[in-house]
């Protein structure tokens, strides 16, 4: 069960074909769709595993002797291993499928409430996503622990002195988003992890903007967690992983009871199961496991470096012409981003500006991007999001352009 | 004698069947938006902002001869429009009449995608504000 690695020539016009919603038209526009960051359109090949799975091998897995039970089981251990080689994990139990980023992250706070010990502290970046706030508050709430923030520059980067200023023998735990979904930065987390590991500190990255763009070793990276979500990587909704090297998994308790996570019950002593499936508890997301792994399979068919070429040129196209426009600010202007912008028109209100380009056929997000904090940095409500993905094009990017100008126009 | 909240409604309905299409509709309401009168800066003041919209929505309600006078202010221009055209429906009416009055000329002026509960501007937030202003004060006339 390998990854498919031969890479296929790119040609956006190619691959659109694969992705049957590219087609459909919205306020009577053809739709282009710049809101990738949110979730990523779904190609006909991860379709076809979902039907396929539904057609013809569904049942549950793990504990049937039938065949279709263990047809399945295959498929779904299948697409473990898959997600282990594309993440390069030492071993596939190390891959914990869980219901997306959230899950994952959560899965972590949680287990952690029974290591950290008050006056502990952990630190987080102030670039972070909701959720990667929220269940470490909670945490800290329960254990006394204290939460620590990793400040950013105007261009939306981490101080990295800061960092090192913060990190000491107290901190147990750094988190932070490899990529920041609301400007993109791409964060150096390699120097990160390093640094925190001569403290003795664990790290958790959240990957769910990286994944779709690049292909992280967490051996390389010798990171202890890394979570990320199957929805933003061409897979679907409600299923994602979790990597935890062995050693951590092993420490941390099981998440949630039920059928799946134990080895023996009694009403004396309940011994929990080996991993992966300690965390795996009551009936997973069979089919969405088995469609992430068709998900993984078709991006290595058009392959990370091609993808993360292509989506470069199209940031920088983009960029180019967003700052014809006058009156734009662009958030977020580290020279290590994936592709998205941040934006705002001087004057003007992010929501009104989507408003109006959605009208005219255009997805693009607005809003705080569930990263409040990066807002009240730069003091404003909000901005516009435009994320690209492989499947974009520079002709749907002038579309967008205009539809800008044109939302300007109207309401100034 | 003044209008009801019904006839100010088929009013604003009949002013958006004039436009063709929704650039149009939102040329209005973005003009409507600008024209909204200025809320009094004091009450622009977090207990008075309505909680679902992505843009921020003031609203201030104040009795004035058993009819109940709302006045608003947002910082989108779109949602000022909107906030506009509700309170041209519902300011000044009685509180029993503004319980009571239903909303359904949102959908006949085209702007039902702005009440699905899922859109940020938050709509449905605000007509829900505006009539437990008008419960609120209708327990005090009584």
């Amino acid at each position: 069960m390998s990854i498919a690695t031969n890479n296929i020539a790119f040609n956006v016009d190619e691959i659109r074909k694969d992705f049957p919603i590219l087609n459909r038209e919205v306020n009577g526009y053809p739709l282009v769709y710049f809101d990738n960051a949110a979730t990523s359109q779904t190609p006909k090949q991860v379709m076809d595993a979902i039907v396929d799975y539904y057609s013809n091998y569904n049942a549950n897995i793990h504990r049937g002797v039938h065949s279709l039970s263990q047809e399945a089981t295959d498929k779904y251990e299948g697409a473990r291993r898959k997600i282990q080689q594309h993440f390069n994990a030492e071993k596939a139990h190390e891959i914990i499928f869980t219901s997306g980023t959230t899950h994952g992250i959560n899965l972590v706070a949680s287990g952690f409430a029974s290591i950290l010990k008050k006056g502990d502290e952990i630190l987080v970046s102030a670039l972070e996503h909701h959720s990667n706030i929220v269940p470490w508050q909670m945490l800290c709430e329960k254990t006394g622990a204290i939460l620590k923030v990793i400040p950013m520059n105007e261009q939306g980067e981490l101080i990295y002195e800061s960092f090192e200023e913060l990190l000491s023998e107290k901190t147990k735990m750094v988190f932070l988003n490899h990529v920041s979904n609301a400007l993109g930065t791409i964060n150096p987390i390699k120097k990160i992890i390093d640094k925190a590991h001569e403290k003795g500190a664990a790290v958790l990255i959240d990957g769910a903007q990286a994944a779709p763009h690049i292909k992280a070793d967490v051996q390389a990276l010798d990171v202890d967690f890394y979570v990320v979500s199957a929805h933003k990587m061409c897979g679907p909704t409600g299923v994602g992983i979790l990597y935890g090297k062995e050693e951590w998994l092993n420490k941390l308790p099981p998440y949630q009871g039920g059928g799946e996570m134990i080895a023996t019950v009694s009403f004396e002593k309940t011994s929990y199961a080996e991993l992966p499936h300690k965390f795996e508890a009551g009936t997973p997301n069979i089919c969405g496991g088995i469609a992430f792994g068709a998900a993984i399979d078709y991006m290595n068919r058009i392959g990370f470096e091609a993808i993360a070429r292509y989506e470069d040129e199209l940031l920088d196209y983009a960029t180019l012409k967003l700052q014809e426009i006058e009156g734009m600010k662009l958030y977020g202007t580290s020279r290590e981003k994936t592709a998205v912008i941040s934006f705002n028109i001087e004057g003007l209100h992010p929501y009104d500006i989507g408003t109006l380009v959605d009208k005219m056929g255009i997805a693009v997000r607005t809003g705080h991007h569930c990263a409040q904090p990066i807002m009240d940095f730069y003091k404003i409500p909000g901005t516009v999001r435009a994320s690209f993905s492989f499947y974009n094009t520079k002709e749907e990017i002038d579309r967008f352009i205009e539809a800008v100008k044109k939302a300007k126009s109207m309401l100034s | 004698m003044s209008k009801t909240i019904q006839e100010i409604q088929e009013e604003i309905v009949d002013e958006f069947a004039m436009f063709d299409d929704w650039m149009q509709r939102y040329e209005y309401m973005i003009e409507l938006g600008k024209a909204l009168p200025l809320i009094d800066e004091k009450y622009k003041i977090d207990e008075n902002l309505i909680k679902g919209c992505q843009s921020k929505v003031w609203v201030h309600a104040e009795l004035k001869d058993e009819k109940l006078v709302f006045t608003a202010d947002s910082d989108a221009i779109i949602t000022k429009g909107i906030v506009a055209i509700l309170i041209r429906a519902f300011s000044n009416h009685h509180p029993s009449a503004i319980i009571e009055a239903d909303t359904k000329f949102i959908d006949d002026i085209g702007l039902k995608e702005h009440l699905s509960p899922t859109r940020a501007n938050g709509l449905v937030s605000m007509i829900k504000q505006l009539k437990m202003y008008a419960v609120a004060y209708q327990t005090q006339l009584k």
